[in-house]
């Protein structure tokens, strides 16, 4: 029961990590109508600033700041320079830019920091563990990630269900023209949208340095999984984008944690953990397929 | 007219293409021309379901995977001397093989294209990776096929009359595959079912008021496009010899699409130009530094924002000017 509650922790914490990057894909996606690929690029930034200002400062309070700006900055960077170029134009089109622009984030890390992945530690203040329940002893730093997670999307429903601008992104989402329309200075509201988006990304790449190494490419494994989370949310939609990432976190996590012991009930072990962990890297995109195919529009969809 | 000269000179100078090199003395480019007319054949069949049929897939690198290892199963079956479950003997024969990638291929297309053809707009793009991105999985854990690690294929594919280990007949090979590939697309899209193929991408209302359902349509590019494709993985696992589960990563179908839309989506000769500008500019900008992506990457972004359309459309810009 422990080891399960233990796992069930485990996938919250992907969960929200996955959520900190869908929804700003999400709203990127719905409001300003980009397939962006290169969010995983933000992700890395943030992840790599993070890692290097605490590896030369040594100070976990300056690499916070440090990730964001990062990710921040090198998100309206994007923006500014290419992205404003094709709102409105073919989905292909934009596929192509931001798969160009994955190219170049990769590259340039390379350039800056080599291909070594950086090791991050711990902040001192989140090491240890702490016993949530008696014998369920679970890492602060996690924990600490769930919480984090909660909070932004506690932020975020405020900021989209009551105040001005979250009226206005609802608006964006569903009746993007009729905002138009009615004189909103929407790439004011674009921009806004955008920085948004990235600095979550960064905020989850940061947060993600110390569990998983920072390196080349981590930013394209995590963004296949965002994109199935906002898919199965249904694109556009925040709240899709918390149940998606949530349903995905806990999937991939029980699958990959309770397979190998499922299948080595009738197989050979070798043969059977192999099996296991496809099987439990497919279960993800098998959910996925499911869900489109009962829902094509996704759990909640925001152009109802 | 003038259309036409350029065309057939191309044509002569890829023929000729094994003897130019020999003679410039720099016989490695065989296998670099060879290599882009494969990924021309990929390319080109991605286009009938992304550019003439308006599917956006973002999972051929399922089909192209599932060529490649048709071949690498047949010749470890061939070579353990063990039939594959039992009942398909496992073989080396060119003909049989190539044909084996390409029903695997369409067999594989037709189940993930009628599940994901429920779907449309982004949905289908990220249902197609999803169902790519579970082959993937599936091959990395079929550890008999050696998993992670690829499969080694001693032997090329064997026809009487053809020697597969010169790399220029291998060149032929995949040309001659090429254009007659290129004349069947050809012949497909102006027939009346690829009409309704582009109809349907246009107007999906105005074809269904015409009383034709679009999704068998749909349905059949979707496979011919996979056949396509997969045949392309099985000449490209003869020409390396070697298959991975790198042929079916996602990058691989995000690479496909790169080389259609740069080239021109929806045009027969478009996806031939962009694999051919995409491989030679990653041979090029490789040589000149190690950091080639760098570049390759702003490229791309540059040719999407000011040429609109592709190369083909920027070639005909310059016809007119």
């Amino acid at each position: 029961m422990a080891l399960f509650l233990e796992q069930v922790l485990n996938g919250l914490q992907l969960g929200v990590t996955l959520f900190l990057l869908a929804a700003g894909l999400t709203l990127v996606f719905g409001i300003m109508g980009i397939i962006n690929l290169a969010h995983g690029s933000l992700y890395m930034t943030g992840a790599f600033a993070a890692a290097w200002v605490a590896a030369e400062t040594g100070s976990a309070l300056l690499a916070l700041p440090a990730g964001l700006a990062a990710a921040g900055l090198a998100g309206m960077a994007m923006e500014a320079l290419v992205l404003r170029r094709l709102y409105g134009r073919d989905h292909l089109d934009q596929v192509l830019a931001t798969f160009g622009l994955i190219l170049f984030f990769n590259q340039g890390m390379v350039l800056l920091f080599g291909r070594q992945p950086l090791l991050v530690e711990i902040p001192p203040a989140l090491r240890g563990t702490v016993e949530l329940l008696p014998g369920l002893p679970y890492p602060v730093y996690r924990l600490a990630i769930i919480l984090v997670g909660l909070a932004v999307a506690l932020g975020l429903y405020v900021l989209i269900r009551h105040t001005r601008t979250g009226m206005l992104v609802r608006a964006g989402a569903t009746h993007r023209e009729m905002v138009r329309a009615l004189g909103v200075d929407v790439r004011l509201l674009y921009t806004l949208v955008f920085g948004l988006g990235a600095l979550l990304a960064g905020l989850a790449g940061l947060m993600a340095g110390p569990l998983f190494s920072v390196q080349i490419g981590m930013g394209e494994q995590i963004l296949i999984l965002t994109f199935v989370v906002t898919v199965i949310g249904g694109v556009g939609s925040v709240r899709g984008a918390l149940a998606g990432a949530l349903l995905v976190g806990l999937a991939d996590t029980l699958a990959r944690a309770y397979l190998p012991a499922l299948l080595r009930g009738w197989m050979q072990g070798p043969d059977a953990d192999a099996l296991a962990a496809g099987l439990a890297a497919m279960s993800v995109y098998a959910l996925m397929a499911v869900i489109l195919l009962w829902r094509p529009r996704g759990l909640f969809p925001a152009h109802a | 007219m003038r259309e036409r000269l350029v065309a057939l000179a191309a044509l002569l100078a890829a023929l000729a293409l094994p003897w130019i090199a020999e003679a410039a003395g720099s016989p490695a480019s065989i296998g670099l021309a060879t290599r882009m007319a494969i990924y021309a054949l990929a390319a080109a069949s991605l286009n009938l379901a992304l550019g003439f049929g308006g599917m956006v897939s973002f999972g051929h690198a399922a089909f192209y995977g599932i060529g490649g290892y048709a071949v690498g199963i047949l010749y470890a079956h061939w070579s353990w001397q063990e039939p594959l479950l039992g009942l398909i003997p496992g073989s080396v024969s060119l003909a049989a093989t190539l044909l084996a990638a390409m029903a695997a291929g369409g067999v594989a297309a037709a189940a993930i294209g009628a599940l994901s053809l429920r779907t449309g707009g982004v949905s289908f793009i990220m249902i197609t990776l999803a169902f790519a991105q579970m082959v993937f999985f599936l091959f990395v854990s079929l550890k008999a096929y050696g998993g992670d690690d690829g499969l080694s294929i001693r032997r090329r594919g064997e026809l009487p009359g053809l020697d597969l280990r010169d790399p220029a007949q291998l060149y032929w090979l995949c040309l001659g595959l090429l254009l007659a590939w290129l004349l069947l697309l050809r012949r497909v899209t102006r027939a009346r079912f690829g009409q309704v193929l582009s109809a349907a991408r246009q107007n999906e209302r105005r074809v269904v008021a015409l009383g034709i359902s679009p999704y068998p349509y749909r349905l059949v590019a979707f496979i011919l496009s996979g056949m396509g494709t997969a045949l392309a993985g099985a000449l490209m696992a003869n020409a390396t010899r070697f298959v991975s589960t790198d042929m079916l990563h996602w990058t691989k179908s995000g690479e496909l699409m790169v080389m259609v839309i740069l080239g021109g989506a929806g045009t027969l000769m478009g996806p031939v130009l962009g694999a051919v500008a995409l491989v030679g500019l990653e041979y090029g900008l490789a040589g000149l530094t190690e950091h080639w992506q760098f570049i390759l990457g702003p490229l791309l972004v540059l040719v999407v924002i000011f040429a609109r359309g592709g190369l083909m459309a920027a070639l005909r810009r310059l016809r007119l000017a």
